[in-house]
Order: C-alpha cells, then sequence, then structure tokens
C-alpha cells in the first residue's frame, strides 16, 4: 500500500491510514474501497524490511484469546466452577476439571479449600469465542495459585512494552532488582519479592513504563530510572 | 429568569447578539482524557457550554439479561446539573433530558464497532454543567471524543453543529437567546471523515434551498470541529513524547 503516515505516528479513529498496495496493513483498521483507515486511537509502526503497517491501540479493554496467559481474581464459586475476573468484559470461568485430575466430592466447601473468592491466579485461556464465556485452565506447570506478590494493573495495550523484546525488559528488571514479574496478558502484573524496597521500585518501573510506552529508547531509560533509585 | 428578548437578533452590519457574523461558530475548545476512573472522557467548551463526557466500557452489562448476542448496547445518558441554567433545574431527569439521551445515542451508534463487541454495554455520561443553546451537538462532540479516548473501535469521530434561521438568514452554531427567539433551529452531526449525516433534526419552517445552504454552512464546520476533536485526542500522547525526547 501507499502509506500516508510516518512510523510512531498517533492516528484518530477514522484517519487516513494508507491505500492497498506495496505494504500489509494489520491491526485495527478497517477498509473502505483499497482505502484503509484508524479503527482507534493509536500508534502507526512501519516496518520498511517486511512492508507492513500496524495500528495499535493506545488505551482499551483486554479481550481474551485462546492460549493467552492471564493473571485472574477468582470471585465466585460454584457448584463445578469458579468465576474469576481477568479485567475483561468477559467473566472467565475455571471448571473443576481444569484445576485437579482427582475426583473432588461436589460441594461449595471443597472448591473454596482449593481456591477461595480473592485468590490470584496464573492461568491460561483454553477457549473463547465471542458468544460463550471464556474458559481458563491452571494445569500446567508453571499456572496455578499466585500466593503472594504486588499486583500492579495496566492497559493490556502496553503488555508487550513490559516484556519487551524476547523478554529483555522482563529479564532487565528482574536481574537488576532481584525480583519475579509474573506478567498476564491481560495487563495484570504480579511483582514477587523479598525486599519490599525493591518490589516497590520495580513497580514504579511498570508505571512508568506503562506512561512512556509509545516512545522509543524506553529500556535504556527504564534502566537509568531503576539504578538511580537503587542509589538513593 | 428569562432574560428579555432583544430588540433585533441581527443588527444593520449583520451582526448577531454576540458579534458574530452569520457564518461563524462560537469558540470550541476540547479536552480528552481529563477524569481518571472512567475508561475515556471528554470536556467541551462551546461557546458558554460546559461540557462533560465520561465512557465505561466495553463492560459487562447491568442488568445482564439486556445484553446482546452479536453486539454491544450503547447506552448515554444526557443529564443538565441543576446548576446550568439561570433558575435552577430539578436534578430530575426531564422529559427533554430523556429525548436528547435517545438522540444522542442514535447520533453516536453508527460510528462505533459495536459489532466487535457482544455481550457488553458501552455507557456514555454526559453532564451539562452550563448551559446557552446547542447543548445537544455539544455533547455529541464530547461523547464522541470520549469514546475514541476510551480505546473504542469506531468509524469516525462525530461532528455536530445547529445551523439557526433568523428571519431569512441562516445563521451557523446558534446560542440561547437565538434559539428562544429565532425562527428554526436545525441540528446536525455528521462523520467528517466520512461524510455521513448521523443526525438532522429541525425545528421552525425550512425551504429546500434553505436546508441545503445550512448543510453547505455546516459543512465548513464539522471540518473546524474535527480538527479540534483530533487535536484534543493526539496531544495528551504526543506531550509525553516531546518530554522524554
Amino acid at each position: 500500500m501507499t502509506i500516508h503516515v510516518k512510523d510512531r505516528q498517533i492516528v484518530a479513529p477514522g484517519e487516513f491510514v494508507g491505500e492497498q498496495g506495496r505494504f500489509r496493513v494489520e491491526g485495527q483498521v478497517f477498509r473502505v474501497g483499497r482505502k484503509y483507515y484508524s479503527k482507534v486511537l493509536g500508534v502507526v509502526t512501519v516496518d520498511e524490511e517486511n512492508r507492513v503497517v500496524k495500528v495499535i491501540p493506545l488505551k482499551g479493554k483486554y479481550f481474551p484469546v485462546e492460549g493467552h496467559i492471564v493473571v485472574g481474581k477468582v470471585v465466585d464459586i460454584g457448584f463445578t466452577s469458579w468465576e474469576v475476573d481477568i479485567n475483561s468484559p468477559y467473566v472467565a470461568v475455571l471448571p473443576v476439571s481444569e484445576v485437579t485430575s482427582r475426583p473432588v466430592t461436589i460441594s461449595r466447601n471443597e472448591l473454596s479449600r482449593i481456591l477461595d473468592v480473592g485468590d490470584l491466579i496464573l492461568a491460561k485461556i483454553v477457549s473463547f469465542d465471542l458468544s460463550k464465556d471464556p474458559v481458563l485452565t491452571i494445569k500446567e506447570s508453571r499456572l496455578g495459585k499466585i500466593p503472594r506478590g504486588t499486583l500492579v494493573e495496566i492497559p493490556p495495550q502496553k503488555v508487550p512494552r513490559v516484556i519487551g523484546r524476547r523478554g529483555s525488559m522482563v529479564s532487565m528488571i528482574e536481574d537488576l532488582l532481584g525480583v519475579k514479574l509474573i506478567v498476564g496478558q491481560n495487563g495484570r502484573i504480579v511483582v514477587v519479592g523479598d525486599d519490599p524496597q525493591r518490589v516497590e521500585i520495580a513497580v514504579l518501573a511498570v508505571r512508568k513504563i506503562e506512561a512512556e510506552a509509545h516512545t522509543t529508547g524506553l529500556t535504556d531509560r527504564i534502566k537509568q530510572f531503576i539504578e538511580e533509585r537503587l542509589r538513593s | 429568569m428569562k432574560r428579555g428578548a432583544p430588540e433585533r437578533l441581527i443588527d444593520e452590519n449583520g451582526r448577531r447578539v454576540d458579534g458574530r457574523l452569520p457564518d461563524e461558530m462560537r469558540p470550541l475548545r476540547v479536552e480528552a482524557g481529563v477524569l481518571k476512573n472512567a475508561d475515556g472522557s471528554a470536556y467541551v467548551e462551546l461557546g458558554n457550554n460546559k461540557v462533560l463526557a465520561a465512557v465505561y466500557g466495553p463492560r459487562e452489562p447491568m442488568p445482564r439479561h439486556e445484553a446482546l448476542p452479536d453486539r454491544a448496547i450503547l447506552k448515554c445518558r444526557y443529564s443538565m446539573l441543576p446548576f446550568s441554567v439561570a433558575e435552577r433545574k430539578s436534578p430530575q431527569p426531564s422529559r427533554r433530558e430523556i429525548e436528547l439521551s435517545k438522540v444522542i445515542r442514535e447520533a453516536l451508534a453508527p460510528a462505533v464497532f459495536l459489532n466487535e463487541y457482544p455481550r457488553t454495554s458501552i455507557e456514555v455520561y454526559i453532564h451539562i454543567l452550563e448551559a446557552d443553546g446547542g447543548t445537544r451537538t455539544a455533547s455529541i462532540i464530547a461523547g464522541s471524543v470520549a469514546l475514541a479516548d476510551a480505546g473504542i473501535a469506531m468509524r469516525d469521530l462525530v461532528a455536530a453543529i445547529a445551523v439557526g434561521k433568523i428571519g431569512n438568514v441562516l445563521v451557523l452554531d446558534i446560542n440561547g437567546i437565538e434559539d428562544q427567539y429565532g425562527d428554526g433551529d436545525m441540528p446536525i452531526a455528521m462523520m467528517p471523515q466520512r461524510g455521513e449525516i448521523t443526525l438532522l433534526q429541525a425545528d421552525g419552517v425550512f425551504t429546500p434551498q434553505e436546508i441545503e445552504e445550512a448543510l453547505r454552512l455546516a459543512q465548513k464546520a464539522f471540518q473546524k470541529i474535527y480538527a479540534e476533536q483530533v487535536r484534543a485526542l493526539k496531544t495528551k500522547y504526543e506531550s509525553v513524547k516531546e518530554v522524554e525526547e
């Protein structure tokens, strides 16, 4: 396509992005005839090499995708399942069969002994389409209840910046501060660490990434930020 | 307190009661993201009108049975605060407010990709802090900016303006006095990039020629309004960028 936008440009809904042709257009766009328009208030990324133009929203709710790892909060206990808030318009369901392979005597009491209201869990979305509520599983090695940690919530669109290229941002924060970050794709991040001061710095770093997610050179600035905080 | 009728709405120089020419609109100021707790918000000043809009959603609809299986429901609540008019308005929603809520919803709905959010609701709350004629158009401007600020998928922003009639003269963006004593009022809302009209109302008598002329008059204003809406949405993010670079 012929592009009408620059890399890192901010576009409003309805704004002309480009015409069909040399470039492929991805993300939050819609097409009228041969012309592409942005659907959302977002940032454009232009990848000259692969000839891809992408519109990434700046804000918005989390929409479940099969295979995503999310941090959920148990909000209700049913007879054979839990209801889990995953920071999305749709409440997720975690059936007993996805929690334990042992048969469970069906009673509310039993279920709350395994997971209670208010518990945080790391779960995977096994199925979701827009006509049914998402179904979760925690029957995988690193999934399950998160016993402790500090919860930070950010817009889900900014999670890729927190993770960084091949996990570079997460591992940098973890190495510098000696904490562990559990990152859910739904924008919930749990910081686990022994030193409350270092946990706090990690939380502030995540908040800083949230505020500056659409700018470049972020990793270096976060590194600088953490080092400054560690010295004082 | 009713302000007395002015002797003339247009003087011998062709100026209106507030000194504007017939094709001039009132100064417009739009700000996006003014509220922290709402998913999206906007503040609009159109002349003396002051409007605050907040958007929540898409979220689980309350009550749950109202959910539609194939699209989101769009809810709008337009309300005038008791101190928004010269004589205290009762806070109870009036017939007029209920009607305007519907009109605003129908003006905004075509711009939103409702089918992308099935079984959810998107709620737009609009409060008039101060009213001076043309609050419905100011509300539509605020509502569409707040929706975009919430990150909701939209075909386009919606711009709105009213064309009035004084005697035989068409005037753009009528104010409170002109609305009360003028001869006609035609609010128009449009998606400026798409060129599609989403609201067209009129009271008073307009000839077919006058309607065409009114649309032409409004067209100029739409481009101005749209530019201001886009500016409001973008500056919020561009300012962060400048500080950092």
